[in-house]
Formats: structure tokens, sequence, C-alpha cells
């Protein structure tokens, strides 16, 4: 069993009581909720005749339903327009503050909270959405849960959890240019599969991790879940600590010093014990792309499609289910692949320095014939700031298509959507049957920086190519 | 789609009815229940939907659409059912069409947590029974199945299977605890403890 790494520090600290089972009462100490998983759980509070318990510790916006063209109320969409509705009403009613569209707060609920300073070191973090994760770069457990639970944070801002394992996932070396973030984390998933993460946090390590930045650290604990794993961490330093200065919710004054000191003591000892480790080489990875169905079916961008022998026998079926559904052919290249849509966006990949690093490649080019490309930047500070430094301009003389913040093509919640059997390139985090909107859409996840590249070839293409 | 909606409530011992079988790993909850689903307030409706885009491509073959499986309520599954979105509308999809436990070589984590807070048992079956348990169901789809979560056991009339069932879901199930509102309501001023002994809380800034 795990000791003295910051999972279990955190643990302890926010334990209430333990329950009979073996689950313990864990509170939680930012609870962020948004219009799909909470009218449910509102309606189950009013039900037992239940309040709010700590609404100072609640934090609402609306991501996922809403269009990012038109946004003009009411929505085309009246199902949006009443999901939204409810979530205003509820939050009116149980005094919880709400991150509302058009304020210059609203955006990706796992994009907004980070930069408006909630999340920080120390806190457990609770979301009905499994992209939670995220909030695990700021050396935070933060976990995805569902409705029911999502109507006992609200109740008593705790819930019953069981305690996780942790595997330490150490990375030497350093990205190589042209590799990002987003390509280190499907290398982990591709190797260590969708399942191994089960039951554990992964705590991300070692000095490649060290050296990236706060949002590339997101990237990489947002994806946690993909691997199985509830949980995403890095331990808390000075670039989180320089991420966090000045922040509206950040601690100012005289409490940034104590915050600092109480932060810094939170990291996994030099002598913390793990459940499990694993080992990379951060130098040796390169642009990665999915090939199937599952964020673990994924290969370097000069590597061919694993063909059935080379594939463990247990995932046979789920491989015989990809090719088909995919229409690829083992033993064929994945560089080349025409593609139809490319989308830049999402809580893995809606940030900054994902528009910035897309900029670059698209500046001086143009979306190639017959691809339809599009960016969402993940919250209305990212749009403002993308469009102060002029990215805005530079995507749309590219033939891109600049819209405005949301959950977008991630899960299709809203009228983006892929149609019949296209292909996406795509910056998100899923290539789920059907995730993209259209029961047939094919989905290849990738960097913003290979969407990019992809949308000017209208094929796969490996980045370095531009970047040289 | 089974008639009788009656949700779980209370202590729960047994599920017994017909068993279906739903083939492969790492079926995610988009596939149970796809995002356009989810514009909705309420998970009433969501039963008729469960899998509707695998259903529609199998065209009538889909297990869900099966005659011979219709009014089943014990779900078997391969490993890691459930993965991806934290959705609680999947399991309440699949409780709505009338599933009322789920056997399964592995569950993701999240969805399992889901399944456990409305009632519905997710019990482990080792690799070497599920060949034999599936191979049962599927030479007599109509046999009645007894899922026992004290013993942790499935049988029929002829044969019984050896599941796990992890200790947390087990108590909570047999208790009745599995709403678990009132039992985390139970003792306010240890929660209030624990959040006043909070560093984030009581020195730095509360959030508004």
């Amino acid at each position: 069993m795990s000791s003295e790494t910051l999972y279990d520090k955190i643990w302890d600290l926010h334990r209430v009581r333990e329950l009979t089972g073996g689950s313990t009462q864990l509170f939680v100490g930012l609870h962020l909720i948004h219009e799909v998983t909470s009218p449910q759980a509102f309606a189950a509070l009013e039900e037992k005749g239940l309040t709010v318990h700590s609404p100072d510790r609640t934090i609402a916006t609306v991501d996922h339903i809403v269009p990012t063209t038109n946004q003009i109320r009411p929505f085309a969409d009246p199902l949006a327009e009443e999901m939204l509705k409810t979530l205003e009403s509820n939050c009116k009613q149980h005094g919880i503050k709400f991150f509302q569209l058009g304020s210059g707060n609203q955006g990706i609920v796992h994009v907004i909270a980070p930069e408006a300073g909630l999340t920080q070191p120390g806190m457990t973090v609770a979301c009905g959405d499994s992209h939670t994760s995220t909030h695990g770069a700021f050396g935070a457990i933060a976990f995805g849960i569902g409705t029911s639970q999502v109507r006992d944070v609200l109740a008593s801002q705790t819930l019953t959890m069981k305690k996780l394992k942790v595997r330490r996932i150490w990375f030497d070396g350093e990205l190589q240019k042209g590799v990002f973030a987003k390509d280190l984390i499907l290398h982990v998933i591709q190797k260590l599969g969708v399942k191994d993460g089960v039951g554990y946090a992964y705590e991300f390590a070692g000095p490649a991790i060290q050296s990236l930045s706060m949002e590339e650290r997101m990237t990489i604990c947002n994806m946690a879940i993909e691997g199985g794993a509830r949980c995403g961490y890095v331990n808390p330093d000075q670039v989180t600590f320089d991420y966090l200065k000045g922040r509206k919710y950040s601690p100012n004054g005289a409490k940034w010093d104590l915050a600092i000191k109480w932060w810094e003591s939170l990291s996994s000892n030099e002598n913390a014990i793990y459940d499990d480790e694993a080992r990379f080489n951060a130098s040796t990875i390169a642009p990665t792309v999915t090939w199937g169905i599952t964020p673990g079916q994924a290969i370097a961008i000069n590597s061919f499609i694993p063909s059935l022998e080379s594939i463990d026998p247990s995932d046979h079926q789920l491989a015989l289910e990809a090719y088909q559904y995919m229409r690829l052919q083992p033993g064929s290249s994945i560089e080349g692949l025409k593609i139809d849509v490319c989308f830049i966006g999402s809580c893995t990949n809606g940030r900054l320095s994902d528009l910035q690093i897309a900029a670059e490649i698209a500046k001086n080019n143009h979306v190639a014939k017959g691809v339809k490309a599009f960016v969402v930047p993940g919250s209305e500070k990212v749009a403002q700031e993308a469009e102060s430094q002029g990215l805005d301009k530079i995507f749309k003389d590219a033939g891109f298509e600049w819209r405005k913040p949301g959950c977008s093509m991630c899960l299709a919640m809203n009228p983006d959507k892929l149609e019949s059997d296209q292909i996406s390139a795509s910056s998100s985090n899923r290539n789920f049957k059907g995730r993209q909107g259209s029961s047939k859409g094919r989905t290849l996840l990738m960097s913003p920086a290979m969407v990019a590249a992809a949308a000017i070839t209208g094929c796969v293409v490996d980045v370095r190519k531009f970047l040289n | 789609m089974n008639q009788t909606p009656l949700f779980p409530t209370g202590p729960i011992q047994k599920v017994q009815g017909k068993c279906i079988y739903l083939k492969g790993n790492d079926i995610d909850t988009d596939r149970i229940i796809p995002a356009r689903f989810l514009k909705c307030i309420s998970f009433d409706a969501l039963g008729e939907s469960v899998f509707a885009d695998d259903r529609l491509e199998k065209q009538g073959l889909h297990p869900f659409d099966q005659v011979q499986n219709q009014n089943s309520s014990i779900l078997i599954v391969n490993k890691n059912f459930g993965c991806g979105s934290s959705r609680e509308h999947a399991p309440q999809a699949l409780m709505r069409w009338g599933i009322r436990a789920i056997i399964g070589q592995s569950f993701a984590e999240i969805f399992y947590g889901n399944c456990l807070s409305i009632g519905i048992p997710c019990a482990i079956i080792a690799e070497s029974f599920i060949d034999s348990l599936t191979k049962e169901i599927e030479s007599n789809p109509d046999l009645l199945f007894n899922l026992d979560i004290n013993s942790q056991r499935i049988s029929n009339v002829k044969q019984s299977w050896l599941l796990k069932i992890e200790l947390g879901m087990k108590e909570m199930l047999l208790s009745g605890k599995w709403d678990a509102t009132r039992t985390l309501l139970k003792e306010k001023d240890k929660i209030k403890l624990t959040k006043n002994s909070l560093p984030y809380i009581n020195q730095f800034n509360p959030l508004y």
C-alpha cells in the first residue's frame, strides 16, 4: 500500500470518517457542476427535502450543450435551452456562483477552474465529468463522479470513496521538437492499455514532466481516465506556483506565502512508497495518432496499423471491430490517410498554448480543399487572449472557422457533429464509436499541432515536416 | 424492454431473472447511451435508447433486441465494461430497460460506483467461469437464474457459479445503505470539522 505520496497526504486531510466495507467519507474541497449531470441531482435533492451543504465550495458553468456559432438565447435547440435554464434556476435557488455565458468566465469546466485559480494544490476536486482528472495537474486529487454522487456532494460536500492505489509513471528524457504532451499521454495509454489504470491514481513524475508547462500537465492528467485511472496528478512545483500567482481565486498577500509553504509540503516524499511503477523515456516518443475505437489503439505516426498477430489475443475482438469500423487495413500506414474534418479544442487541448502551436502551423498556409476545419477555444478567456494575439485572424486567413467556447465536437451534444462516415482529425480525448455525433463517424486523436497540419495537407501527416 | 420498472429500493439480497450476454471488452458509456440522449433533465425516458447506435447497426440482431432476451434482468459482460464518460445516464438507461444486476470480468471504476449508487449490483466473474455461464445462457435463454449477494453466487436449477462481490458493495447492498445520502449526513459535525481543518479553507482565501 502506498504511503507518503501526495495522494496519501491529501486523502488523509480530507477523510471525514471511515464507513463500513472499507469505504471512506471524503470531503470535497471544490465541487464543479455543469448542465448535463446536475439537473437530476438537484431534483433528487429537492425530493429528499435537502439543501446544498457548501455553496461556497461549488462553482457552475455551462459547456457541453452550448452552440459554438450562434449563442444568442434562447438557443435554437429547445432541449439545450431547457438544460441551461434548469441550471440557471438551480444555481439561483441554492446560491451557487455561476460562470454564465458571456460573463467572460464561461468555458469548459476543466479549463475555467484552473484559469480562475480555483483549482489549487492540496484540494479534492469532484465534478460530474470523467475528465475532472485534469485538475490533478496542480497536485490536487480530482476525480469524475456520477449524478447520484453529485447529489451526495451537493447535500453533504462529501462522498463515499475507496482509496485508490498509486502508480508512479516516471519519464526520463525530454519531448523532442514536434512531440507534445498529447503524444506523451497517448503513448502511455497505448503501452499500458485502457484498463490497466483501473483502481489506481497515476502520479506523473520525472524530468520530462517537470519541464512541462501547466497547460501541458493538464493535457496529460486529463487523459489519465482514458487509461482507466480515475485520478492523475503531478506534484506541485515552481511551475505550478508561477501559474497560480495573481489569478482571481488564488491566495494573495501574506496568504500567498503561507499557501506556498503548505503546497510545497504536499509533494510525494522522496522515500514515498508506490503500489506500482512504470518507466518511460520521453525522448523516444514520436507524434502519436489513434487508429481504432479506443484511445489505447494508437501508433506512432511513422509506424503501421498493427496486425492481429501483434495484438494480445484478449484484444483481438476489439481490434477486428476497429479495423472494420475505421475501414483500415492492418499493416497499412496511418500517414497519408485522407481526412474530412479537423477539430481543435476540448478540455484536453483547447487552451491558449494549444491554439498558439496550431496557429503557428496554420500561418501562411491554407486548409486543404474539401476539408472542414474549426477551432473552438476552451473558454471565453482563452478566446479573448487568443484574439488579442491575433490568432483568430491567422486561423480565419488560413481557412479555419473560429468558434465560440464550448465542448463542441468532442462529444457532439451540440450542433457540432460529424456526418455519416466522415473521418476527423481531433485534438479531443475519445475515439469511441459514434462519439463525435454520427454512428458511423470516425475519429483520429492527435495533438493540436498534428490536427492543424492535417487540415493543411488534407491527410494525416507528421507535423515535424512543418516545423523544420 | 421490461413492462414493470420497479426500481431498486432498500436492502438487496438477490436478483432473479433471465440473463442477457453482451460480448466484448471495453464497451464504453457512449455506446451504452450516446450523448444526444443526455439532452434531458430527467432519466425517465432513457430505457428505450440504451445501445441506440449499436442496435441500429445490428438491425434487430443486437442482444438487447433479440426476442429471447426480452425481460432479462441480469446482464453478463466481459472486461472493462462502462469505460469512458462518467454519465450515470448509462446505468440509468440499463436499469430502465430492465437490468437489475451486472456480472462481468471487470468494470470501469466510475460506472461501477454509479451502479452501486442506484442499487445495481456489479459482480465479478473469473475468466475460467464466464464461458460455461454464457454457454448455458445461450443454449437456453429462457433459463431463470438467481444471483445471491451474500453467498456471491449465480445459480440455476442445475448449476451454480462462484462470483466475487467486493466487500464494500456487498455490505451496502445487503444493508440498503447504497443510497448513500443519509449515511453521509449522519455526522454533520465531523464534516464541519474536516472542512474547517483544511488550510485552503481556514487560512487562505475562501472561494467567495
